[in-house]
This record gives C-alpha cells, sequence and structure tokens, in this order.
C-alpha cells in the first residue's frame, strides 16, 4: 500500500515537471490518452502549404483541424487596386494546375458584368483551352494519388503527357503554364493551324496512356486497399458542407455546371457527366479519371466545329483593339490609351459568375461602382471550401489513410488560400 | 422564379424589410441583419425554393459613413438550378450579423475568412478564429483604410544567424 | 579535418579540398520547399524531361537533416517566413540556398501586406533564380551555377566548404573593375 502511494507521487512529481512545461498531453494512463501530431506545412504529401492538427488515438484518427493562410498573398486587395485586364495574369496562380481555366473562368465575369459576348471561334478555343486544362489538372491529380500511397512510376509518366501539354500551351500563349491568355472579349492571339493539329495528335495518343496509367492502378491490390472506403463523405453532408467538383459527383450527387447553367459553348456540346456512389476516395479517383475521357470527347467536338473568324468582340470602348490598328489608326489608339491607363467602365452593379473548374466551383463576385477597378472582387475559390470537408473525412481513419484522403480531394493551396 | 421568391418573401417578413434590385439577370435581395436567420433557413427548407447550397459569403466595405460593411451571401439551389443574393449590412462602430452555421455548415470557413478581412463578428458562430493572417495580426486587412503594401513591422520576420 | 590543420595550407590539402568539393558539387541532394507555382516547375526539373538525377540531384529529399541545398520555390509569406528559417536551421552545414522565382528574390508581383519582399530578409541566398515561374532549363542553369560555387569552395550562410581559415557570415568577395 505504502509503496503504491509511493509510485503514485513519484509519477506525479515527474507529471508535474511535465505539466508545468506546458505540453498539450496527459498522461493518466499511457494506453488511454490523445495524442497530438502537426502535419506541418512543409511536408511531401500535403499539396502544398496546408497544416494539419490531428489528434490520435493511437493509430486512429480522432480529429482534425486544418489551418491554411500560409500561401496568402492578398489577391483581394491587390484586384482593388488593379484594372481588370491588369488582374488577369493574377488569375493563372489561382488554381496553378490549371491556369487557363481561371483565366477564361475571370474573363466571363467580367464580360457578364459589361454585358459583352466574345465571338463564336474565341469561345470555341475558350472550351478547348479549358478542357486542355482539366485534363492537366487531373493527370496532376492522378501524379500525387500515385505517388502518396506509392506508385512512383505513375507520376513520371503523368509528367510525360503534361510536359506534351505544355509545348501546346506554349504553342498557343508564349508560356509553359502561367499563360494570361484570354481577354476581356476574346482572346490575346489567334490559334493557328499547326497548333490545333498538336492538340488533335496529343488526345488520340492520350487514351492509350491514361489506360497504361490505369492498368496498373485499377486492380493493384494495394491501391485499392489503400483508397477503397477511406474519407467517406455522405451525400447530404457534402451538400451542407459546400463541396463541389469530383467531391460532391463522387457522391451521387448530379451537379455540373458545365450542364446546369451552361457557358461558352457546352450547350451545343455532347459529353456525359461521370457519376458514382460511395463518396470515397476511390469514388473520386474514377469521377476524375472518367472525366478525362470526357474532356477528350469535349476537345474533338471542338477540333471538328471550331468555325473561323474574329477572336475580338467588336466593342469598341470596352474591348482592347487588335495591335496592328493600334499602330495605324487614330480611334484604335486613343481607345488602347483610354483602357490601359483607365480600364473598362463597367457599368455600376455586381454579379456573381461562376465555371466548373477541375476542382470544383470557381466563382467570382464583382461589385463595380462605376470605376476601372473593381471595387471588390471576390474568389470563391473551391479549395477552400472543400478542404473543409476534409475533417469529416478524417474522422475514424488512420493517420497514413489522411494523405490519401488530401491526395483524392486534390486542393492546391495557391487557390486555398488567395 | 423571381416573381415567386419576392412574393413568398415578402408574404412571409413583411413589405417594408425587403429591398429588391436586378442586374444582368441575377435576383438581389436586401435584408435587415435581425432577420437574416429567419430568411435564411426559410429559403433553405421550403419545399419549391430549396436553396441548399451556399456557394459564398463575402464582406464588403462601402466606405459609407452609416451601415460601412455588408455582408453578402450566394445561394445556390441544387434541384431548381437558380441563383439568389442576399445582402445585409451592418455599421462600423463594432459590427456584429447573427450566423448562418445553423443553417448551412459550409458558412463557418466562409465567416471566419469575413471576420479576418473586415472584422465582422458573427454572432453564434462556434470557431471565430482568423483563417488567413496570423493569430496575432492586429488590423484587418480588406478595410479601406488599411494599405495595400501593409503597415511595416506589423508581422514579425525571423532574425537573420 | 585535423590532418588538414596540422599540415596547413600544402599542396595536398589543397588538392583534398579540391577533390571533396567535386564530390559535393556532384551530388548536392536539394531540398524542395515548394511552397506555390514554382513547384510544379521544380517538379518538372525533377521529372523526365528536364531530369535533374543526371546532375547529381538523385533524390529529393523532403527532410532537412539529409540535403545539402534549399530550393526555396513559391511566394513566401510573413506566416510561412517562420516555416522556412525553421528548415533551414535544421539543415547541417555546409547548406546553400537557391531562391527559384520572382517572388522569393524580390517579393514578385505581390507587392502585398501579407508577402516577404525577398527571402534574403531573412535567409542568406547563394542563387536568385530569375522567371514567373523560371524554365526548368532556367533553374538546371542555377543549379550549375551553384555547382561552380561549391567547387570554388564558397558558401553564403554556412561554413564555407573549403579547409583552412573558416570564413565567419562574411559576403562574397565582389570583382574589382579597375580602369
Amino acid at each position: 500500500m505504502e509503496t503504491r502511494t509511493e509510485e503514485v507521487s513519484k509519477k506525479s512529481k515527474i507529471l508535474q515537471a511535465l505539466e508545468d512545461q506546458n505540453t498539450s498531453v496527459t498522461f493518466e494512463d499511457p494506453l488511454e490518452n490523445d495524442m497530438i501530431l502537426n502535419m506541418g506545412p512543409q511536408h511531401p504529401a500535403t499539396h502544398g502549404v496546408l497544416r494539419l492538427l490531428i489528434r490520435l488515438d493511437g493509430e486512429t484518427v480522432v480529429g482534425c483541424v486544418p489551418e491554411v493562410g500560409y500561401l496568402h498573398r492578398g489577391y483581394e486587395k491587390l484586384a482593388e487596386n488593379c484594372t481588370y485586364h491588369e488582374f488577369i495574369p493574377h488569375t493563372d496562380r489561382l488554381d496553378y494546375l490549371s491556369p487557363m481555366n481561371n483565366n477564361t473562368a475571370y474573363t466571363l465575369a467580367v464580360e457578364k458584368l459589361l454585358g459583352i459576348e466574345a465571338p463564336p471561334r474565341a469561345q470555341y478555343i475558350r472550351v478547348m483551352i479549358s478542357e486542355l486544362a482539366r485534363i492537366s489538372s487531373h493527370l496532376m491529380f492522378l501524379g500525387s494519388l500515385a505517388m502518396d500511397v506509392g506508385a512512383l512510376t505513375v507520376w513520371m509518366w503523368a509528367f510525360r503527357e503534361r510536359e506534351k501539354q505544355y509545348d501546346i500551351f506554349e504553342n498557343i500563349a508564349g508560356a509553359r503554364f502561367t499563360t494570361s491568355y484570354t481577354r476581356i472579349g476574346g482572346l490575346a492571339q489567334d490559334v493557328r493551324p499547326e497548333t490545333l493539329a498538336m492538340v488533335a495528335k496529343f488526345v488520340d495518343e492520350l487514351t492509350g496512356h491514361i489506360v497504361e496509367c490505369e492498368k496498373l492502378l485499377n486492380t493493384n491490390r494495394i491501391f485499392l486497399e489503400r483508397t477503397d472506403g477511406i474519407g467517406v463523405i455522405t451525400r447530404d453532408q457534402a451538400i451542407d458542407l459546400g463541396l463541389t467538383g469530383p467531391g460532391l459527383r463522387a457522391c451521387g450527387v448530379d451537379h455540373d455546371l458545365r450542364k446546369a447553367s451552361p457557358y461558352l459553348v457546352y450547350k451545343d456540346l455532347d459529353f456525359d457527366v461521370p457519376l458514382y456512389e460511395g463518396g470515397d476516395a476511390l469514388a473520386r479517383y474514377y469521377v476524375r479519371m472518367a472525366e478525362m475521357r470526357e474532356s477528350i470527347k469535349i476537345i474533338k467536338q471542338v477540333l471538328e466545329k471550331i468555325p473561323s473568324g474574329d477572336i475580338h468582340a467588336f466593342k469598341p470602348k470596352k474591348v482592347l483593339p487588335r495591335k496592328d490598328r493600334i499602330y495605324t489608326k487614330m480611334e484604335e489608339l486613343i481607345h488602347d490609351f483610354m483602357i490601359v491607363n483607365f480600364g473598362v467602365e463597367p457599368p455600376v452593379g455586381e454579379i456573381y459568375s461562376a465555371v466548373e473548374a477541375p476542382k470544383g466551383e470557381l466563382g467570382f463576385y464583382i461589385y463595380s461602382n462605376g470605376e476601372g477597378y473593381p471595387w471588390r472582387l471576390k474568389i470563391r475559390s473551391p479549395s477552400f471550401v472543400n478542404l473543409q470537408s476534409l475533417p469529416t473525412m478524417v474522422r475514424g481513419c488512420m493517420i497514413s489513410d489522411v494523405v490519401a484522403i488530401i491526395g483524392s480531394l486534390d486542393p492546391v493551396m495557391g487557390e486555398a488560400d488567395k | 422564379m423571381n416573381a415567386v421568391i419576392i412574393d413568398k418573401l415578402k408574404a412571409r417578413f413583411g413589405e417594408q424589410s425587403i429591398r429588391v434590385s436586378e442586374f444582368r439577370g441575377e435576383l438581389t435581395l436586401v435584408v435587415p441583419k435581425d432577420h437574416i436567420v429567419g430568411i435564411c433557413r426559410f429559403l433553405k427548407e421550403d419545399a419549391e425554393l430549396k436553396f441548399d447550397l451556399l456557394a459564398d459569403v463575402c464582406g464588403i466595405d462601402m466606405n459609407t459613413a452609416e451601415k460601412r460593411f455588408g455582408v453578402i451571401y450566394n445561394l445556390y439551389s441544387l434541384s431548381n438550378k437558380f441563383r439568389l443574393r442576399l445582402k445585409t449590412f451592418t455599421e462600423e462602430e463594432d459590427p456584429k450579423v447573427p450566423t448562418v452555421t445553423g443553417v448551412w455548415g459550409t458558412a463557418n470557413w466562409h465567416e471566419r475568412e469575413t471576420f479576418d478581412m473586415f472584422g465582422i463578428v458573427f454572432e453564434g458562430h462556434p470557431d471565430l478564429r482568423r483563417v488567413y493572417m496570423p493569430e496575432e495580426f492586429e488590423h484587418y486587412p480588406l478595410r479601406k483604410d488599411f494599405p495595400l503594401m501593409g503597415i511595416p513591422g506589423s508581422i514579425p520576420l525571423p532574425k537573420n544567424k | 579535418m585535423g590532418l588538414e590543420h596540422a599540415l596547413g595550407d600544402s599542396f595536398l590539402t589543397t588538392k583534398i579540398d579540391l577533390a571533396i568539393n567535386w564530390c559535393r558539387k556532384n551530388s548536392l541532394w536539394p531540398m524542395p520547399m515548394g511552397i506555390s507555382c514554382c513547384a510544379i516547375e521544380m517538379m518538372a526539373f525533377a521529372g523526365p524531361r528536364f531530369d535533374v538525377a543526371r546532375f547529381g540531384s538523385e533524390v529529393f529529399r523532403f527532410s532537412p537533416r539529409q540535403s545539402d541545398v534549399m530550393i526555396v520555390a513559391g511566394t513566401t509569406t510573413f506566416k510561412m517566413a517562420k516555416v522556412v528559417r525553421k528548415i533551414y536551421d535544421q539543415m547541417p552545414d555546409p547548406k546553400w540556398v537557391i531562391a527559384m522565382g520572382a517572388c522569393t528574390s524580390s517579393g514578385g508581383m505581390y507587392r502585398t501586406y501579407s508577402v516577404v519582399q525577398g527571402i534574403d530578409q531573412f535567409l542568406p541566398v547563394d542563387v536568385y533564380v530569375a522567371g514567373c515561374p523560371p524554365r526548368p532549363d532556367n533553374l538546371l542553369n542555377a543549379l550549375i551555377k551553384l555547382q561552380e560555387k561549391v567547387q570554388r569552395g564558397e558558401s553564403k550562410g554556412s561554413f564555407p566548404a573549403f579547409v583552412g581559415e573558416p570564413k565567419l557570415n562574411q559576403p562574397q568577395a565582389l570583382p574589382i573593375i579597375s580602369g
């Protein structure tokens, strides 16, 4: 009895010393305590600078708090100080895996505010580059998810395909990935026939390469065990938490902005929206692989149907004129000067315009008070909202499943942190 | 669809409190902040309207003398495929708005972001802390009186060597 | 390195020092501090087309304890600066830093309240790479320049890599242009 109290009092002295150091771990019984683990901002598998504080009971995750903000660059404040055109390069760096898509989304929002519409050729090209950006983002997802669960070869193969896409982007816009290709009212420059031939060749070969990667993963027992039934989120939870994009479609909710409120020329194109039940990491993987195939279908249709014509809308005071006319004609010179210095001056009002980005619903809310600078520009980034559902998905899984779940959710911190 | 929403809301919440405006085919309703939770719950649970997806919550600094800060809710209905915008305003001194986290769970982080950027306190929010700036940061960046380049020394840098 | 201290600067030690620096330069293991868009170009730099493994950087060790050079790729905010500095301090000597991209060199296109205008405000940087983002071949060029620096035995922030008198935290001597 006395030795027991001695033992207890000895333990409590050590406990006292430890508690005096202000740790957050308590040891009433070593097998009955929770551990708090910090998956810090610098981590090979957190897809950028995401910090997770995970509470563990042994190896099972009991709770999780994500912390974002390590890449907050102040986009919204910057937008209040830039004209509408000057902000286009900043939109590249939002979801930096699919920059062409962000450019398209932003210029669509500003065009909605101004009430102008790009000509048909520009719209078809915008659809083509949005779908190419979607393929690029999903290839990166494939590579990262496979690398996170251990299949490094797939990452190399996905990057090989992405390098071919970078060649195409370089041909179209001049830069490998931060392209800033769209302009308000149209595009920066036209696409040459050689580039369209490159795109056609790329999509013809892509299906074969995707099948190669799938052969390594789809029936692989390790991959299936690491993703099947992991990170489950139910349909109601997903809608309540605002999850959009492939994560929502993997729960069985048929919501795709390309079909629900068609923008550009999506209503003239024939494609399906893949849906899977299950809401787990494997369903999200299947949805994205199927979406890549649908994007290939869309690009092939665009390549057949693309009309010839102008790529700038004809609205002299709102759309930047062509460079050769600026150098030779008087009115275009004046318009160019006014637009570059004072901005396109939209009417007073506010709009919210959303597109289907590869990660979810990318929305721009613009409040304009008549000047060339937006009064308020809010970016509704899909990754920020998708990360909010991470604690729900992670509860009950093991610590190594956290990596697979983040990989299947595919957040991009440049977008989540704005 | 516009007319249906306006009629239902006016029937339930009174004529004077809601101001309607429309621009480029989008409907915007300005509501007083005391009714915001009731209106949101009604819009979500009504069988015909069913606004079940809260797309976005943002703040705005109008820089006017009274009712300086506004909070804007962008709603979307998955079944009706329709968008709606709600706006509510609050004063500059001690801005407070009731939280809609009870209606849509996604409002949690959006309201934290609005608090971080503007300083608008959401009453009843389960976990109101900063999301982008460090915890110790004392200013609210998106207010119009905060400079773009920041205030030097407001966030400390680690020492060299 | 007691032998060299005992023998002093002699033919033998300078040859050993050249050999050691040659070994170091051909096996620089990077620690990728991939923060934003430049990280994607850094991944392409390690990818199949611009293969960096042929230059000796075979493994990208994500652990600072096992790496030589830290490639800071991406916009560094004030919140992240503390973390980057902590990781830098955990790297063993000799260590070098490559500041990749415009954002790390000088703040880039973000002159805002939350972005550090250049990581040399809190880290000693050896090579700056321009570009937004720099092409992977540009980054390979930077790695080769760093390799030349390693061969000469210089390092901005750590104990330098040659033996003899240790130069404590002195900046690199600039060439004197007379005339």
